[in-house]
């Protein structure tokens, strides 16, 4: 018997070599890590390092007690600021997708029916941003937002206004900023689909006497149904949980959860609450990431 | 095919790149800025270089660039191997226990928000000393780890996708007359998909280079990363420096983009003549 032919019998494979060291790697830095934050959730807060308490104690000598601790959770429900943090994360991930979608899509549209080498820069133009640090964006739109910014100044200056508007630190700015910034995630994938049309359809369609309008209506629109889902769960799913907009260009009081848990974390020290935030966020997104994962592989398995 | 577009689908376009550049661009004109009030233009003393100067001696960025140097270069070479292998799982075996949930583990990070991924890594990080001692304290180490988890998955989209737009029939060929596995590995399929290796590598080292919030919640006393400082300082209020390593980064990047692009479709050429 070969070497490889002994292994086989023991269940190790070419095959299972290959996927084996990133499956490990996923389970153990991203998968166990979830348990633990469960774990946390239900721990009590405790004024130690770290700070909470253990889940489990042992009760005498030989029985074990676990302590599941509800009050995080009741904590977070009770209190309208998490209630209020959760909805309004949602409204504003849902209001910047709408945003990106009517931004993108005529942009996404327009790159697909480019002359071929037009398609490469404009595509170029769009990725670029994307490698170029969020945080220094979205720190740019201070300098353009700010009272005695750039667009306040050239408004005054071209008599638009006659005292500086307020934008920075408003929901407005926090707006500008998520739409801004997730742009190219929802181009992307949407150019993708639109790249694989069949340009001809629309063509068949105006022959047929359909107005453009109706054409895009009737025909595009559908067609391209899985870059638009695949592009807006890009925008919405992370824009949810974002952290560094809202902190920078939103203002004190602009309520989103992952301010909420990373405050609850850093300044607060409260561990067992910013899991329970974690945890409730989690299965508020699994459903949507699930829906994400559906589209991707319908996509590449070429289903409209 | 048809190239028309229409004049609504134009400037849309227009606007909307626009959009895209017009913070950039102020970021470069303002960091030529003599005014330390960032976005008032001192006609009078500018351009200048004086914040150059400043950045190039401020120890404390160049400190932390150093350090986010350092694990975006590991992070990058870490993440190309877990993630092609991984993509290259993917694609070409069809069926494979825990296929589907190496899936899920490989699209998750994509869209996972980074306050829980980062939450979660401390977390067990924590829990991993108090168990068996390791990490002892959380810094470099820690933070490539939590980079690592995220990067790869851009890199197994990456490899996946190439895998999945080249022909199946060259490896077969190769393994039909009689190569290893390994060796059409190497020889056939590892340099078909090098462009797309070379991508990896760079967007992870990218987002390692730019990540805020993972490296916030896993990093230790003394190991701040450029983007933890640059948010601590913007906090503060805007200051000029800020501005010219925006500068320095987007030139940095445009030189890369745009040299591997043009490589790329050298190549692509390279190979259309060749066949």
């Amino acid at each position: 018997m070969t070497t490889a032919g002994r292994l086989r019998r023991f269940g190790v494979t070419g095959r299972g070599l290959v996927v084996v060291l990133p499956y490990l790697w996923l389970m153990l830095f991203f998968v166990v890590p979830f348990v633990i934050v469960l774990k946390i959730s239900f721990s009590d807060i405790d004024l130690a390092i770290p700070p909470y308490k253990p889940l489990l104690e042992w009760v005498g000598k030989n029985s074990l007690a676990i302590k599941l601790n509800f009050n995080n959770y009741a904590f977070l429900f009770t209190d309208r600021l998490y209630v209020n943090a959760f909805l309004n994360s949602i409204k504003v991930a849902f209001i910047s997708t709408v945003l990106c979608l009517v931004i993108g899509y005529p942009m996404a549209y327009g790159i697909a029916r480019a002359k071929p080498r037009t398609r490469n820069v404009l595509l170029l133009l769009v990725i670029l941003p994307f490698w170029t640090s969020l945080l220094l964006r979205v720190y740019a739109w201070i300098g353009l937002l700010k009272a005695n910014g750039v667009i306040n100044e050239v408004l005054t200056w071209l008599g638009v206004i006659h005292d500086p508007l307020n934008m920075l630190y408003t929901p407005f700015a926090m707006y500008v900023g998520i739409v801004y910034s997730y742009l190219p995630f929802l181009i992307l994938p949407l150019y993708a689909n639109l790249e694989k049309m069949d340009w001809q359809l629309l063509e068949a369609a105006e022959d047929l006497g359909c107005r453009p309008w109706q054409a895009f209506y009737k025909i595009t629109l559908p067609l391209s149904r899985n870059g638009i889902l695949a592009g807006s769960m890009l925008v919405f799913i992370p824009a949810v949980g974002e952290f560094v907009i809202p902190a920078l260009l939103g203002g004190p009081n602009a309520l989103m959860i992952g301010r909420v848990l990373w405050d609850e974390f850093f300044s607060n020290r409260a561990w067992p609450v910013a899991s329970a935030v974690a945890i409730l966020l989690l299965i508020l997104l699994v459903p949507f990431m699930m829906w994400y994962q559906n589209i991707q592989a319908r996509e590449s398995a070429g289903v409209r | 095919m048809n190239y028309k577009s229409s004049y609504f689908i134009l400037t849309c376009l227009g606007f909307g790149l626009a959009f895209l550049y017009v913070p950039i661009l102020s970021m470069v004109v303002f960091s030529f800025n003599a005014s330390k009030l960032v976005t008032v233009w001192d006609a009078a003393n500018s351009p200048t270089l004086k914040w150059y100067y400043a950045l190039l001696n401020n120890e404390e960025i160049l400190d932390a660039a150093w350090i986010s140097l350092k694990v975006a270069v590991i992070n990058a070479s870490g993440s190309v191997i877990l993630g092609t292998l991984a993509g290259f799982g993917l694609a070409r075996f069809r069926q494979f226990r825990g296929r589907f949930t190496l899936n899920a583990m490989t699209t998750a990070p994509l869209v996972m928000p980074e306050v829980i991924t980062g939450l979660s890594l401390l977390l067990l990080f924590v829990a991993l000393e108090q168990l068996i001692g390791w990490p002892a304290g959380r810094g470099i180490t820690t933070m490539t780890i939590g980079h690592m988890t995220f990067s790869m998955a851009y890199v197994t989209v990456i490899i996946n996708s190439r895998m999945a737009s080249f022909d199946e029939a060259l490896e077969e060929a190769a393994m039909d007359l009689g190569a290893r596995p390994l060796k059409v590995f190497f020889v056939i399929t590892l340099p078909i998909i090098f462009p797309a290796i070379l991508s990896g590598w760079l967007l992870a080292f990218t987002l390692s280079w730019d990540d805020l919030v993972i490296s916030s919640f896993t990093s230790g006393p003394g190991s701040s990363t450029l983007p933890m400082v640059v948010f601590s300082k913007v906090r503060l209020g805007v200051s000029p420096e800020i501005n010219v390593l925006a500068t320095i980064t987007i030139t940095v990047v445009t030189l890369m983009i745009v040299g591997v692009s043009l490589w790329m479709s050298r190549m692509a050429k390279l190979d259309k003549a060749a066949a």
